[in-house]
């Protein structure tokens, strides 16, 4: 069914969420936090208001019922937006437009929360070896040597030298992708919603995985 | 000389080598018309359509990149913020090239390629009704399936229009690559079926269930963005359906002849997939899927690996020398006795550099060992699927001249 009408799910969505968040045992909240996926982007304002289109359609009946709660929920002080991206050119842009739409939306407002950048590489260089990277002009007979006294002989007429330039060539890539992603950071921060940073985890995602996550998430005071 | 992989594989694992991917053989291939990139979202399908349509251009054929939403610099940089649903001249960097090609390019308008089919079906009068109606606004813009349908149908009016003899397809971004393949039925389905025909029966228009039950569906099935009242909708809908009359049995035909188009040989389907297990997934229901509906597959497109120009050096080696570096302070010899500490500390390290360098070889290493996993899983499943490898970027892709790195490596890859 979902797949023939979209906004039916969008609303079954949104309405599990609010349901979740109104449910009680002895007159307790169930859940202390209720955290919800949302579809990529760009439908996110539509997906957060769909509530409010369906609700214009019917005058009376079950359908608003339910379409003015959720919208209450969604728009409640309790809940937060916050946008998921990396530091990419285009994830980054989605960002900036759809914090733009949401600030755009209705003042009866929906909070923005914050902006969680994923998947982020640690930068292993100084600031020299970045600049000298970057710009190409590393020291390959200084790396060549440095490869010698750890050890390294490369057989082969160049000795360690031809080695040297690929590690540096390797220094190089990183070096750029780093200063690339100095420039996406910094768009996101004149964004002026509070950014917090989650470590790329390379070897598949499993419940460890997201206890660092979670753990990276506590230490910024994202949670 | 390009990088390889590290032959220094666990003994006894037999790693399966997929065969290449020809693209230069396949562009040029003058029985190639069609060329359609399909692939989950996120995995540079756009970039991918682009840098094929410059390529193929650059070598002699006059190409059509027909993109769904690329991102704003490359867009620019090709000239696609033109909002007139036609294809534009896109100037070679070097010029027309011995080979005299051309690239035309295009961004896909969903809503004014939907509005292009009413127009050419119905009398102008009937048509403005159509495309003033606010169903069939909110319906031309929103509803799931009109971007597949629309790629679809812009795909037909290209190959008909016989001005170009390649077309390169961009396909929408989406979570399932098989949308593509599936969503256009939705559409097609949706119009020409017998529930939207229900809806000019006659009845008592003001029968409140009757109308609770027909907005909640109509509403939600548009995505619901027109904020009119209940009746008011109802006798838009009414409206359209019967103003489209004609039109009727018309969307699933036009759907099914491009479909069949897609049959037919002369189009060669890639699959664009990267190193990562959604994107691989989805690319390999996908290959399945084509097999299936004997649509012709060309190949797999791995996007963004990290192939490492040292490989000869593993992983193991590099960090355990970057570590041996680091202990002995950088001089070579091993940890000093405690009366040596203070000459230990002036050595301090001396060549941090190299530590920095095997320690991020080392990363390298087990990332493209991880990827490599990850593509022999797939090759595993689809042995006979040729690949093409084309490395990542440190910078996005935003202009000709980026493409035409991308362009490179294929034939290098």
């Amino acid at each position: 069914m979902t797949t023939i009408a979209p906004g039916l799910r969008d609303i079954l969505l949104t309405g599990k969420a609010a349901e979740a968040t109104r449910r009680k045992v002895k007159g307790r909240p169930v859940y202390e936090a209720v955290v919800m996926d949302a579809p990529p982007t760009g439908r996110i304002a539509r997906f957060l208001n769909i509530a409010t289109e369906v609700s214009g359609l019917a005058k009376v009946g079950p359908i608003r019922g339910h379409a003015d709660t959720v919208q209450g929920v969604i728009r409640s002080p309790q809940t937060a937006v916050h946008f998921v991206t990396v530091l990419e050119e285009m994830p980054v842009q989605e960002t900036l437009d759809g914090v733009a739409e949401l600030r755009g939306l209705a003042p009866a407002g929906l909070q923005l929360g914050g902006i969680m950048v994923n998947m982020v590489r640690p930068l292993e260089l100084t600031d020299d070896q970045l600049a000298a990277a970057g710009a190409g002009t590393l020291d390959v007979h200084d790396l060549a040597l440095g490869l010698k006294a750890a050890g390294i002989e490369d057989s082969g007429p160049a000795g360690n030298l031809d080695l040297a330039g690929s590690l540096a060539v390797e220094l190089s890539e990183h070096a750029r992708e780093a200063l690339a992603q100095r420039g996406q950071r910094e768009l996101l921060a004149g964004v002026g919603q509070p950014c917090y940073e989650l470590p790329l985890i390379t070897d598949g995602m499993d419940l460890a995985g997201l206890y660092r996550l979670a753990s990276a998430l506590r230490e910024q005071g994202a949670a | 000389m390009p990088p390889q992989d590290s032959a220094s594989g666990t003994p006894g694992e037999v790693e399966l080598r997929p065969n290449r991917l020809e693209v230069d053989r396949l562009l040029d291939d003058p029985r190639t018309r069609i060329i359609v990139c399909c692939g989950s979202g996120g995995v540079g399908k756009t970039t991918t359509a682009a840098a094929l349509g410059l390529r193929a251009a650059e070598r002699g054929r006059h190409v059509v990149v027909l993109t769904v939403d690329p991102a704003r610099r490359l867009a620019q940089s090709m000239g696609l913020t033109s909002l007139d649903n036609t294809p534009r001249p896109v100037p070679l960097p070097d010029g027309p090239g011995e080979g005299g090609g051309s690239l035309h390019a295009m961004m896909l308008d969903m809503k004014r390629t939907f509005d292009e089919i009413v127009e050419a079906h119905s009398d102008p009068d009937r048509a403005a009704q159509i495309l003033a109606n606010p169903f069939y606004q909110s319906l031309s813009s929103s509803f799931a399936g009109t971007q597949e349908y629309m790629a679809m149908e812009k795909l037909g009016q290209l190959r008909r229009a016989d001005e170009w003899d390649l077309i390169v397809v961009d396909t929408p971004p989406n979570r399932s690559a098989l949308d593509f393949l599936d969503a256009p039925q939705r559409l097609s389905r949706f119009l020409d079926g017998r529930l939207i025909r229900l809806l000019t029966a006659p009845t008592r228009v003001s029968s409140r269930a009757y109308l609770k039950v027909v907005n909640a569906w109509v509403g939600m099935a548009t995505g619901a963005v027109t904020k009119v009242l209940g009746t008011q909708l109802l006798r838009d809908v009414q409206t359209f359906v019967a103003a489209l009359d004609t039109m009727f049995g018309g969307f699933r035909e036009r759907a099914e002849d491009t479909y069949r188009l897609l049959q037919t040989p002369g189009t060669a389907f890639l699959v664009i997939a990267t190193p990562e297990p959604d994107a691989l997934r989805e690319a390999s229901y996908f290959v399945e899927r084509l097999s299936q509906d004997r649509m012709p597959l060309a190949g797999l497109i791995l996007n963004r690996v990290h192939p490492s120009p040292a490989a000869r050096l593993s992983a193991a080696r590099s960090l355990a020398a970057a570590e041996a570096l680091q202990a002995a302070g950088g001089n070579g010899s091993p940890p000093s006795m405690p009366n040596d500490a203070a000459a230990d500390t002036a050595e301090g390290q001396r060549h941090p550099l190299a530590v920095t360098a095997l320690r991020l070889h080392a990363e390298r290493m087990q990332l493209a060992a991880a990827e490599r996993r990850l593509a022999q899983r797939f090759t595993a499943a689809h042995p006979g699927v040729p690949v093409a490898r084309v490395p990542a970027q440190p910078e996005d892709v935003h202009d000709l001249a980026g493409l035409r790195q991308v362009g490179e490596s294929f034939a290098a890859g």
